[in-house]
């Protein structure tokens, strides 16, 4: 699935923003997830209790490069998230604006470039520009995370029909939409739409019951996930009855 | 001598990398370190010389989306 890896939750939880370690941890076992994203940071306080919850958590980390806006920035920090964590997964981030956190398609395929050289595995944050996309698959990349909508901003799928267009043109490369999503029904629709998993912090960290809200995620992907592999109705422009016509009694008098 | 510790400025008697981990109390299993930019692997710190205006980052695991 994900680097041979098989996920079973396809919901993966950002760390942050969270209103205290308690809540995180509650949320984690909520949801159940198995993927969970952190950072590295100049150490603060409480930094122990955080790694406590990461071991206890269970979860596989996907350590991302945040903040970074050059490649050279990723590529020291993904080598730095390696060390500390213990594993070749990083959630690449080139971030080309501060306002819009929008990503820079050229630092990301550079960095992108020299990590999977080195036995990463990327996790790159991109956008569903499909040219973009390809040159990170060229690049070594075996999965893209195209965002749903500006990071945090919590607007959902703001271009579907981008983002149709990038599963229909990759097939065969697990796609997970990384940022933007605000409701478990956006999640549950990029579900719908045949992406394999999505990852969010803010919809859930901040919402009124962290806890409920991550549930009510993990249970959003699963039915989106449940429907894709159903198989959707194709959308009619007429309407169809559902119930037949033969057999129906003759009433007017 | 004169350095540059995760972005404040900071005097250290210590002489190299290990030496400064040490100094500052940080775990040293428990961050990873960066030399004027590049990684500097834990296996090479106690090689890894300071030199006056030297920037030196030493992160640990933190919250993240």
């Amino acid at each position: 699935m994900f680097y041979d890896r098989d996920i079973k939750n396809r919901l993966m939880l950002g760390t942050a923003q969270y209103p205290s370690p308690e809540v995180l941890r509650a949320a984690i076992a909520a949801s159940d997830v198995e993927v969970i994203t952190v950072s590295l940071r100049r150490e603060g306080s409480g930094g122990a209790g955080f790694r406590d919850i990461l071991r206890q958590s269970g979860c596989r980390i996907l350590p991302n490069t945040a903040g970074c806006h050059t490649a050279r920035e990723a590529v020291t920090t993904a080598h730095m998230a390696r060390e500390l964590f213990g594993t070749n997964w990083i959630k690449l981030e080139v971030i080309g604006h501060a306002d819009t956190l929008q990503p820079d398609p050229f630092g990301l395929v550079e960095a992108a470039r020299i990590l999977c050289a080195d036995g990463f595995e990327v996790f790159p944050y991109t956008t569903e520009d499909l040219i973009v996309g390809e040159k990170l698959v060229e690049a070594g990349c075996r999965v893209l995370m195209p965002w749903g909508a500006p990071i945090g901003s919590g607007q959902g799928l703001r271009n579907i029909g981008g983002l149709r267009a990038m599963r229909a043109h990759f097939p065969k490369v697990p796609l997970i939409v990384d940022a933007g999503i605000g409701a478990p029904s956006q999640a549950m629709l990029a579900m719908e739409l045949g992406f394999d998993g999505v990852l969010l912090n803010t919809a859930v960290a901040k919402a009124r019951d962290p806890v409920a809200m991550a549930r009510a995620f993990a249970q959003a992907v699963t039915a989106g996930l449940d429907a894709y592999r159903a198989g959707l109705m194709p959308a009619r422009d007429m309407a169809q009855a559902s119930t037949p016509v033969f057999g129906m009694a003759e009433l007017l008098a | 001598m004169h350095i540059d510790l995760n972005g404040a400025s900071y005097e250290t008697a210590a002489q190299t990398l290990a030496g400064l981990i040490d100094e500052t109390g940080a775990e040293a299993d428990a961050v990873a370190t960066a030399l004027n930019g590049a990684f500097i692997p834990r296996d090479a710190r106690s090689e890894t010389p300071l030199i006056q205006g030297a920037k030196v980052e030493i992160l640990a695991p933190m919250q993240g989306g």
